[in-house]
């Protein structure tokens, strides 16, 4: 174990972490702005409540995405010193471009949004979060440029022993990055998608007093006092169904930009793919494996280059070229490891977008029967029970692929840092002690682990709690200003 | 370019601690300015909408750092790995606390939230001025004194934008505690800036004695009651203190280092200056506009 092994833990733990939250700050935060859209063109209350509902919960979650995102911001400086002192002139760009015109975007009308409730016209208000939303899915842009450009370098040239840049275009619209951007994007609507189906099936289970495990009754039905019982179930039906419908569409972007992105692999990273089947030499027809030993021929040639004939390259024959090319070394990644983590990211995922699929199903409008004068649509199908249960248990699927999807890509690029130009062991401080990796990895390792249950706490009781009384029930006018002089001044801002 | 640049990173630190600087300030002293719930709400409320936009403004700079002065940006980053560490765990509770506050259900929870809040405000604003001050000097003593005038400086800041931002009894403790801090700050200050232009150039004694004249401005002013004008001389005061650290690492932004050894190439500063030209007024202008939005001072009573 040295300062090396302990960096690298340290890097995947917060960036991990980071990223359990990133997913459902970016899909989350458009769910809510549709939300509200939704009630200022119709202006149904049922929307303005589900409004602040989810964006509460929102709320709760942003606030982690931004304190674990400054770490990582440091990170690159602190741990990899000689990596960002190698690639600063042209991976800093993006980092610094993201700062610039994403991070300044979200942060600020984000603030405009929570405290602008009642102080900004409604469409300026609205206008506040979808800047915020905009903000937060260009700062996915920029940071996987960043990151599509240390598995695939392009734009640059190496000068004095550092990566120079050439052309910032290039690195901007890399064929990896135009990839990676809307496969991680959408994969992290499936990740919102999925949170939102599990929370309003939770709901739709505790108002009929059911139970989430089956033949376990909840204490009894929620009733809620201010809305008539009838028009509950409804609320939470619309919600339910548009995520359904994010996550299935989400789903279908997910699967074509990662076909495209396995495309990518065999020209640019084929010791990823090769480790990601765990295939040993090149193949012609090379087979995929759904479980070990339960091989589809010729389906990964299929996936990987369109062609069930095609060559792929395997593991040790790839680790022979590159030690001509590189210098002996061992250039082969964890196998194990990014061969599950491939299976769980396409198994997980995908199970949790056909299950959107199911419910959607599920949950469909009959036809208007075609009878003469009767043109109203069927009554709303009601939510079957075992589907909403379905639905809370299947929350923790597409985190899990999501993450794996990561690991996939991290740890299947090492021993390289920057594919074919930087090996992760010349990336590490020099200066930094063994003993000074060990302090911080452990107190952000305890840090974290705290933050996560409070957040975790916090977010269940929101939910147990449901929304909160509809806002127009409250007497607009304020308690009577205390003396006369103050009547223009504004009450405390409450958050 | 690389000039040019050094001026855009001085600038960005600048505008973050002028205004991190009062949200460390207003942190750090929530216990001592609010008695009540309703009146901790109230101190709070003033920084609310802004501080996440303000801490942005430290992301950025060491982001336009890291593109720009690669090896400046890792050079500090690891070389004050510890204390840097801190910065950002003390960043890390307080982000969390700030957020959290108002969607916690106990008073435990809240005074918890509070504790973060207070610790996250006090150890970056000290620690920012220490690593400077041990930066510029290398010495034990100008680490602690540069810790002690972040730390006073970044109070009276806070204190005076709570004097501004609010009424009754709030405000009143506000003024109070602003002078307070004065007594700490203003000696700190004058001991200490003297001695940085000694090692720049000579603009920086400029800047410094400015930095001194816009804090005792600062001061007379709050007794005065002209706390706009207050918050303006405390900001300029700040603001000068940034230019003369800068100035002064102008030559050696670190022990060993150029800034043109530091600087990436003239293709990435020139690309990086085009995009910075036109997307940074439009950040000032939507920034500005949130504390317009906001201008209006808070009283305790709840809605
Ligand atoms: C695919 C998306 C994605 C990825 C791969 C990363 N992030 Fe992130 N980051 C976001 C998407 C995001 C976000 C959704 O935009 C966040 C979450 C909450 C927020 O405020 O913005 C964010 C927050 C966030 C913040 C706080 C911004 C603020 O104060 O408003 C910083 C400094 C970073 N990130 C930096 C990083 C770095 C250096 C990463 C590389 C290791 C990284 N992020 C990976
Ligand atoms: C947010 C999603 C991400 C996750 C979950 C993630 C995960 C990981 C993991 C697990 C490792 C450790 C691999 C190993 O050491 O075996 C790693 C390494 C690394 N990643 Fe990522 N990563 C993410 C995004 C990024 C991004 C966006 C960048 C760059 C902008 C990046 C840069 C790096 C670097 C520099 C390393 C080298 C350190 C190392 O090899 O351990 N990562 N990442
Ligand atoms: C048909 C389904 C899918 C295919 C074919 C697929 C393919 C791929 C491939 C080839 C990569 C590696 C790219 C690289 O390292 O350059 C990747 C990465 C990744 N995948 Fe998937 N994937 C699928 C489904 C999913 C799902 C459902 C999720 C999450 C909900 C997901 C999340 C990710 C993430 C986060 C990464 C890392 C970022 C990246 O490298 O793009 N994937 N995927």
């Amino acid at each position: 174990m040295d300062a090396l092994d302990l960096a690298r833990w340290q890097f995947g733990v917060t960036t991990v972490y980071h990223f359990l939250f990133v997913p459902l700050t970016i899909g989350l935060g458009v769910y809510v702005a549709g939300l509200q859209t939704a009630w200022l063109r119709t202006g149904k209350e049922h929307y303005l409540r589900l409004t602040k509902f989810f964006g509460k919960l929102f709320l709760i979650n942003f606030a982690m995405g931004v304190v674990t995102g400054i770490v990582q911001e440091f990170q690159f400086g602190m741990n990899w010193s000689e990596y960002s002192t190698f690639v600063g002139d042209v991976f800093g760009a993006p980092l610094a471009l993201e700062a610039l015109l994403a991070f300044f975007l979200e942060s600020t009308f984000l603030g405009l949004w929570i405290f602008g409730w009642d102080r900004l016209p409604k469409r300026v208000h609205l206008a506040c979060l979808w800047a915020a939303v905009i903000g937060s899915n260009l700062s996915a842009y920029f940071i996987l440029a960043a990151n599509a450009w240390m598995k695939h370098p392009v734009g640059y040239e190496v000068v004095d022993g550092k990566a120079r840049m050439t052309d910032l275009w290039a690195v901007l619209t890399n064929s990896t990055a135009l990839a990676q951007v809307p496969h991680v994007v959408a994969a992290s609507f499936v990740v919102a998608g999925g949170f939102v189906v599990a929370v309003a099936g939770y709901r739709i289970l505790r108002e009929r007093g059911l139970g989430v495990l089956p033949g376990r009754r909840s204490v009894q039905a929620v009733q809620d006092a201010t809305v008539p019982a009838r028009r509950l179930p409804d609320m939470w039906r619309t919600s339910l169904r548009a995520a359904l419908v994010m996550t299935a569409i989400a789903g279908v972007v997910v699967a074509g930009s990662g076909d495209v992105s396995g495309q990518l692999l065999r020209e640019q990273q084929p010791m990823k793919l090769a480790a990601a089947e765990g295939l040993r030499h090149d193949t012609a027809g090379a087979p995929f494996s759904i479980a070990p030993g339960v091989e589809v021929p010729g389906l990964l040639s299929l996936l990987a280059a369109h062609d069930p004939g095609a060559t792929i390259e395997g593991v040790d024959d790839i680790q022979a070229r590159y030690e001509k090319t590189f210098g002996p070394a061992d250039y082969t990644p964890n196998l194990p490891v990014v061969f599950w983590s491939f299976r769980v990211m396409i198994g997980f995922g995908m199970a949790a977008v056909g299950l959107s699929v199911l419910g959607l199903w599920l949950t469909r409008r009959p036809r208007p029967r075609r009878r003469r004068g009767d043109t109203a649509p069927g009554t709303a199908r009601p939510v079957p029970g075992w589907f909403a249960r379905l639905c809370v248990l299947a929350l923790p699927l597409p985190t899990m692929a999501i993450v794996a999807g990561w690991l996939l890509s991290e740890i299947g690029r090492q021993p390289w840092t920057v594919q074919g130009e930087l090996m992760t062991a010349a990336s590490v401080s020099p200066g930094v002690s063994l003993g000074e990796v060990a302090i911080t990895l452990a107190v952000f390792t305890v840090l974290y682990g705290v933050l996560a249950l409070a957040e975790g706490v916090l977010l269940v009781r929101h939910v147990k709690a449901g929304p909160e009384l509809p806002p127009v029930e409250r007497t607009p006018a304020g308690p009577a200003p205390a003396r006369p002089d103050e009547a223009r001044l504004t009450p405390t801002l409450m958050y | 370019m690389t000039t040019f640049w050094f001026i855009v990173i001085a600038f960005l630190w600048t505008g973050y601690f002028v205004l991190e600087g009062f949200d460390f300030g207003v942190g750090a002293l929530l216990p001592l300015l609010s008695r009540s719930e309703a009146e901790r709400r109230q101190v709070l409320g003033t920084i609310g909408p802004v501080w996440d936009g303000n801490e942005v403004w430290l992301i950025t700079a060491v982001g336009a750092m890291f593109a720009a002065f690669p090896a400046w940006y890792s050079g500090l980053l690891s070389g004050f790995y510890l204390p840097v560490f801190l910065v950002i765990a003390g960043l890390v509770v307080r982000g969390v606390g700030l957020e959290w506050r108002g969607k916690v259900g106990s008073r435990r929870e809240v005074a918890l939230c509070d504790a973060g809040i207070v610790a996250g405000s006090v150890l970056p604003a000290f620690l920012w001025g220490a690593i400077f001050g041990n930066l510029l000097f290398g010495t034990a003593t100008a680490t602690v004194l540069g810790g002690a005038l972040s730390l006073s400086v970044a109070v009276l800041h806070g204190a005076v934008f709570v004097a501004l931002k609010t009424t009754g009894r709030v405000r009143a403790r506000a003024r109070r505690a602003a002078l307070l801090a004065a007594v700490g700050a203003v000696p700190v200050a004058i001991g200490t800036l003297p001695s940085v232009p000694g090692r720049g150039p000579m603009w920086t004694l400029g800047t410094a004695l400015l930095a001194a004249a816009a804090l005792t401005a600062g001061v007379t002013l709050v007794w005065g009651r002209r706390e706009g004008w207050a918050f303006t001389a405390t900001a300029t005061a700040i603001a000068a203190t940034t230019a003369t650290v800068f100035g002064v690492l102008w030559t050696a932004p670190l022990p060993g280092l150029t800034l043109a050894e530091a600087a990436s190439a003239p293709y990435t500063l020139t690309v990086l200056t085009w995009i910075g030209l036109i997307a940074l007024p439009g950040v000032i202008a939507y920034q500005a506009w949130t504390y317009w939005v906001f201008r209006k001072r808070l009283t305790a009573e709840v809605s």
